[in-house]
This record gives C-alpha cells, structure tokens and sequence, in this order.
C-alpha cells in the first residue's frame, strides 16, 4: 500500500486536498461538455431566433438568449471549446519554448547560459501585451496565430524554474555517470533530466493555462482575440457587457463560468504544487 | 548602488533601441497602406500625402528619419487625426492614465499591505481566511469583468456611481480606479502575506521581542522593511500589467488616456501612432522595473551593504 514513487505520493496528497479535487473535477467535466458540445449543446451556436430577441432564462433557454435570440447556454458550451482550446495550446507552445531553452541554458552553464538568461531578462521587461495586440493588428486577427503569441509571451517563467531545476540536477551521480557513458546531449535531455523535472513542469503548466485564458479574455474583450462567429468567454462577457443595462443574464453566466474555470484551475495548480513539493505548501 | 544603477540604465539603451527597431520593421511589414481608405482618393493626392509623412523615401531612409526624430522627441504625424503629432496625443493621454494608475496603485497598496499584514500576523484565523478569499476573487476575476459588475451594481442598480467619464461628474473616478486596483490588491495582499510570515519567523523578530518594543514597533518598524521587499519589487512589474489593465478600464469607462487611445490606434491602424506608442510604454516599463528593482535592493540591508 505505501508505495515509494513520487507520483504515488503526490496522488494520495492530491486526493485528500478537497479544494484541488473539486478543481480537477469541474475542470475534467469542463473539457468533457467542450469536447460533447455540437452533441449536448440543445441549439446550434449561430442558429438565431429573431422573433424571440434577447429573452431571460425559460424552460427552453435555460440562460436565456442573446440580442440576436441565440441560445446561450449553447454559446457557452461551444465557447468553452475555443477558450479551454486556446488555454491548452498555447500553454502547449509556451511550454515547450520554455522547457527547451531552459534545459540548454541550465545544461551547457558558463557564457551560454549567462547570454540566454539574461535575454530572458530583457524580454522579462518588456510590456509583452503590447506586441501581441501590435502582432493581432499587423498579421491579422488570426486563431493560430493567437495561439503562438501568447505562447511566446508566457515562457519565460517557465524557462526560469527549469533552468533551476537542471542546474541542481546536472551535477548529480546519475547525470554524470550518463555522460561517462558517452550519451548524447539529446537523450541526456530526454531521458535523464527531463523526466525528473516533470513535477514542476506540470504544475507550472497547469499555473499557466488560467493566464492564457485571462489574456485571451482580455484580447476578445478588446476585439483584437477570437473574432464572430466564433466565440469564447471573453467575447461572450464582451457582448454582455454591451446589453448588460436591460440584459444582465447576458453578462452575469459567461461571467461565472469564466470565473469558476478559473478558480477551479488555480485551485487544482494550487493542490498539484503542494503535492509535488510539500516543502512549500504551508503558504 | 550607484554602479549597479549606471550599469543597468546603459542596459537599457540598447534595449529600447531594439524595440524601436523591430516595432518599426514589423510595421513597414505590415499590410495595407495608411491611406487604403475607403474611399478612393485620386493618385495626386496619395502622391502628396506619401510626401507628407515621407512615405517615399526607402525604408531604411524612414528608419533613419523616424530614430533621429524619437531622439529629439519628435515620434512624427499621426495618420489618422491629421494635423496631431503621436507626441501631442501621449501628452494629452499620458496625465489620465497616470491619475487613474495612481490612485489604482494607492487603493491596492493600502488595501493589499493593510489586510495582508493583518492575515499574517492573525495567521489561521478569521481575519487571515476571510481577507485571503477575496483575495483569490480578486485574482479570478478578470478586470474585463470586474469592471462591468461594479458598473451594474453601483451605477445601474444602486444608482450611487456614475458609470462613465472622468473628472466630468463628482465621483466619476472612483469605479475605474476600484476597477484596476482591486486585482493589484489582491497580489499585495498574498505577496505581503507570505513575506511577513517568512521574516516574522527570523530571529531579528524575536530579539526585539524580547528586549520589550511594543509589538507595533515590531511590526512596523522591523517586520515591515523585510517582509514588504516582495511587495517592492512586485511593483516595477505590476506597472506593466496596469497598463494593459488600463486598456481594458479606459474602454470600459470611456475614460480618454493613453490606454484608450492605444486601442483606438490598433482599431484605426493608426500605424504611427502605435508605433510611437509602443515605443514610449517600453521606455516607461523599463524604467519602472529599473526604480523598483533599485528600491528593493536599497530595502534589503545586505544587498545594501555589499554594494
């Protein structure tokens, strides 16, 4: 029963912290209803009812409708499939930048890692938000294009810990044994430093994807994300914003699932950190 | 600290330099013209606005023209609003959006400092559980949402707050400015929460403890220095997300700064006007990562020592 493995402990710290549990289960049935949505989802997203117009929740809509008389609790589910889509894919893209150039900086140490850091450094001071809206504006506003700019934005904390992290493993008798033995940089990468820096990678991860969802959020709201007629969250809120006066349910239901994805993903890092590291979890 | 002060400001330069650059470049690349309007204009007149805002000179002859310019100052013609320069429209913004992140910063430090202290010292009680839960509220909710409820409830519903404008009808600000602080206080409040716990623990603490200083001399004047560091230098980045915060408020409230005007310009693609923009807010944030790096340094009394 008491098995050793850092994985087997960390799923038994997991499961006993209820706030990150309750995280995880809102968010496997989040993906869930995204992935079921053109099947669960009572109306098509863009199917409008113009006679019926912006009307309050009823039996038929259980949220309601919007201005154009779409149903919302359809918008809902479907723009969960482009606002969970971008919080994986870019977190994916940021990831793998990240995780990349902080294996190389931490691995090769001296003068490579001093130049790769510091540019970490400098990119660290830039206002970021600024080139992605500059980026939207210049090459269009494009969904893949919006995946690879927020995932070029939000790498570079990533790169930070890994490097940490392989900077305390690479003088250790397993690495250097590995490197006696004449392997590769590659598999010394992929088969001995990376996957004992796992656990901080997901937790990072699972960090990162409620800011990939803010910053998309934030970019819909603006106009320059996610463009008609598909929609997220974040032009879901903005087009509530607009009506809100006369048709608060339009802001209020994007609002609270927005906001409960959100807890439910901080929550759930939250739980995987002092899982993986109980060292920190007391505050 | 003044070496370290001159060393990083001389990185600075290359760096805003840099951006100047690629910003200007990414923009020549860009596609569509200023002036592909919507309605045509005849060839004379496209000839001499390309002569006006010296579209005709080679690319890297514009470089040159617009770099020599940004070092007097001058970050040329706006092409959208005809007869403005982009340097007159920052300094129109520019003061908005100071006062509105000012007092943004204000209601976050004193309320993020106030009840992050006040959870760290009443550690595991009401006072630490109840404050830290908004505090996650805080952090949840985006300011894009934030804004709006606070509209719907204080100036729809109650009717106490006017819901828009700023500096036109008594109380105007006070929405945007609760808009964009609340998520910083949130930060604070977690960030000085966990930076008192760690110096409250230390020894420095218990000494004077122990030689009888009343404990709002401890926590004020020795807990305080130590535990706000992670506050500080917080600060420096956080000006950088209140600007992007400020998008956002400047939109909801229709509040004219420089933050709306950025946004206007990524509408109209008022290219020089970004350009000139973004330029100018990299200049800014770096020079307030610069102050609140140097701040925490001058604030943690070995780093103060050493240098």
């Amino acid at each position: 029963m008491n098995s050793n493995s850092l994985w087997s402990d960390a799923f038994y710290r997991l499961r006993r912290n209820k706030a990150a549990m309750f995280g995880g289960f809102i968010l496997i049935l989040l993906i869930v209803v995204a992935i079921l949505a053109p099947w669960i989802a009572p109306y098509s997203y863009s199917y409008q009812d113009l006679n019926l117009g912006a009307s309050p929740p009823s039996s038929e809509h259980f949220l309601g409708t919007d201005v154009l008389g779409r149903d919302l609790l359809s918008r809902i589910l479907y723009g969960a499939r482009i606002s969970l889509l971008v919080g994986f894919v870019a977190t994916a893209v940021a990831l793998i930048i990240g995780v990349s150039w902080g294996i190389v900086a931490g691995y090769a140490g001296g003068r490579v890692d001093s130049i790769m850091m510091r540019i970490v450094d400098v990119l660290y001071g830039l206002p970021f938000i600024i080139f992605i809206i500059l980026l939207m504006v210049i090459f269009g506003r494009n969904l893949w294009l919006l995946f690879g700019a927020i995932g070029a934005v939000e790498w570079l904390t990533m790169a930070r810990i890994v490097r940490g992290q392989v900077i305390g493993l690479k003088n250790q008798e397993f690495v250097l044994a590995a490197k006696a033995m004449g392997v590769s940089n590659f598999s010394m990468f992929r088969r001995h430093l990376l996957p004992n820096i796992l656990g901080p990678i997901a937790v990072y991860a699972t960090l990162t994807i409620p800011q990939v969802m803010l910053l998309e959020g934030f970019l819909s709201f603006l106009g320059l994300g996610i463009q008609p007629p598909m929609s997220s969250w974040g032009t879901l809120i903005k087009d509530g914003v607009e009506s809100m006066e006369e048709y608060s349910w339009l802001l209020i239901y994007p609002g609270i699932t927005f906001t409960i994805t959100l807890f439910a993903l901080n929550f759930f890092g939250d739980g995987l950190r002092d899982a993986l590291d109980p060292k920190t979890s007391d505050n | 600290m003044l070496a370290i002060f001159f060393k990083r400001i001389l990185l600075a330069i290359p760096v805003l330099f840099a951006v100047a650059t690629i910003t200007f470049f990414l923009i020549k690349i860009a596609p569509g013209g200023p002036f592909d309007a919507d309605r045509a204009v005849s060839p004379q007149v496209l000839k001499n606005l390309n002569e006006a805002y010296n579209l005709n000179a080679s690319n890297w002859q514009q470089y040159v023209d617009y770099m020599s310019g940004l070092l007097r100052g001058d970050l040329g013609p706006s092409f959208r609003f005809p007869g403005r320069s982009v340097s007159e429209m920052i300094a129109t913004g520019l003061p908005v959006t100071f006062e509105l992140a000012f007092y943004a910063i204000l209601i976050a430090l004193v309320m993020g400092v106030f009840s992050g202290v006040l959870a760290a010292l009443k550690r595991n009680t009401f006072l630490d559980f109840i404050p830290m839960s908004i505090a996650m509220i805080g952090i949840c909710v985006p300011t894009f949402l934030m804004g709006p409820l606070l509209v719907l409830i204080f100036g729809i519903n109650l009717e106490v707050l006017p819901v828009s404008g700023w500096g036109q009808l008594p109380g105007d600000k006070i929405l945007p400015s609760l808009t964009l602080g609340f998520a910083y206080a949130a930060y604070i409040a977690r960030l000085s929460r966990g930076g008192m716990l760690e110096v409250l623990n230390q020894d420095f603490i218990r000494t004077a403890r122990a030689k009888g200083l009343t404990e709002r001399m401890v926590v004020v004047k020795h807990a305080m220095q130590g535990g706000l560091i992670p506050v500080v230098s917080f600060l420096g980045p956080a000006i950088a997300g209140l600007l992007a915060g400020s998008f956002v408020v400047e939109t909801i409230f229709q509040i004219p700064g420089l933050g709306r005007f950025y946004v206007e310009a990524a509408f109209n693609r008022d290219y020089t006007m970004i350009l000139g923009t973004t330029i100018f807010f990299s200049a800014m944030i770096v020079f307030f990562n610069l102050m609140s790096d140097l701040a925490s340094l001058w604030l943690n009394p070995r780093s103060r020592d050493a240098s």
